[in-house]
């Protein structure tokens, strides 16, 4: 367990192994995004109140799981960085911050897109919208945070402890539809109880929660292997790469 | 299939234009998460082919 976990911290190893897993990611997620977004919009029922723009569930509820997932991960990865010195984590959070930001970011759209038609309003002043807007600053924080100091492993420090001590943001994301009397509804599916919707409608979730997983997983690990790249560029290992895949015309193509 | 043409899925019982324009955010956040790191990575290998050439950036 501890060799493998110290493999796992060590940059070429990483950098073959998740290339090996990138291309299988990708087509993992890209199928089961067809597959629930697909059947959301098509197949699903409509809504007996709601109608047809319950269908937008099937991308906001998604967003805003990873929007909080990838949180907890960036805040998982810089406890890393302080207690232990691992270079990876820092390169991994490094990857995270934009993609998290960009879920935060689909997820309040979709959710004011959303809000129009079923509350009224693009957007109130309401404990869960707020809560998750002030999630998205962490995010912009914590990206602005690293662009502003140069030296890398200061960098890499002050990030960690603004991302550990955002974490407490997300349990009021969670907790605000039943603390303060917000317009969000509160949570339907419950770990105790059934849904309080009809499987039919939250059953093409699955694939969709998991497709975006999975894409996030693919897209975050693109960032993780550039960044091992970039860091390591005067290393043997790094520097036979960066030439082969010079050497193979990748850059000519655009990929 | 939850509607009888395309027409009706297009407009989405009158709310058309809610369901596909969030559905078209989504579409432009997924391409810019996937263009980003190819973008970055492009240009990483150029600059690092032109310091190469220049023998810059060598050990």
């Amino acid at each position: 367990m501890w060799k493998w976990l110290h493999k796992l911290g060590s940059p070429p190893w990483f950098y073959r192994i998740s290339g090996r897993w990138l291309p299988w990611l990708a087509v993992a997620s890209a199928a089961l995004l067809l597959v629930g977004i697909g059947w959301g919009l098509l197949i699903a029922p409509p809504d007996y109140q709601q109608g047809h723009t319950v269908r937008i569930m099937y991308i906001h509820v998604p967003a805003a799981i990873l929007a909080q997932s990838a949180y907890l991960m960036l805040a998982g990865a810089g406890l890393v960085v302080l207690v232990w010195p691992v270079r990876l984590a820092d390169l991994f959070a490094e990857a995270c911050a934009p993609v998290g930001a960009s879920m935060t970011v689909l997820a309040l759209a979709t959710g004011s897109i959303w809000g129009k038609p079923t509350w009224g309003t693009y957007w109130e002043w309401d404990a869960r919208l707020t809560s998750v807007l002030i999630l998205l600053f962490l995010y912009i924080g914590v990206i602005a945070l690293r662009a502003a100091i140069r030296e890398a492993e200061a960098a890499a420090r002050a990030c960690a402890i603004l991302a550990v001590v955002g974490v407490v943001n997300i349990p009021i994301i969670k907790y605000s539809v039943e603390w303060w009397n917000t317009l969000h509804q509160p949570a339907s599916f419950r770990v105790t109880e059934k849904p309080t919707m009809p499987a039919e409608m939250w059953l093409p979730l699955l694939p969709c929660v998991l497709g975006l997983y999975l894409f996030f997983f693919t897209v975050v690990l693109m960032r993780t292997r550039n960044n091992v790249l970039r860091r390591d560029r005067r290393k043997s290992w790094a520097q036979n790469e960066i030439h082969r895949l010079n050497a193979s015309g990748e850059t000519e193509h655009g990929v | 299939m939850a509607f009888e043409s395309f027409a009706e899925l297009l407009a989405m019982g009158g709310h058309g234009a809610y369901v596909w324009s969030a559905y078209g955010v989504a579409l432009g956040i997924l391409i810019w998460n996937i263009y980003m790191p190819l973008r970055v990575r492009r240009q990483f290998l150029r600059q690092q082919a032109r310091l190469a050439r220049r023998g810059g950036e060598m050990q």
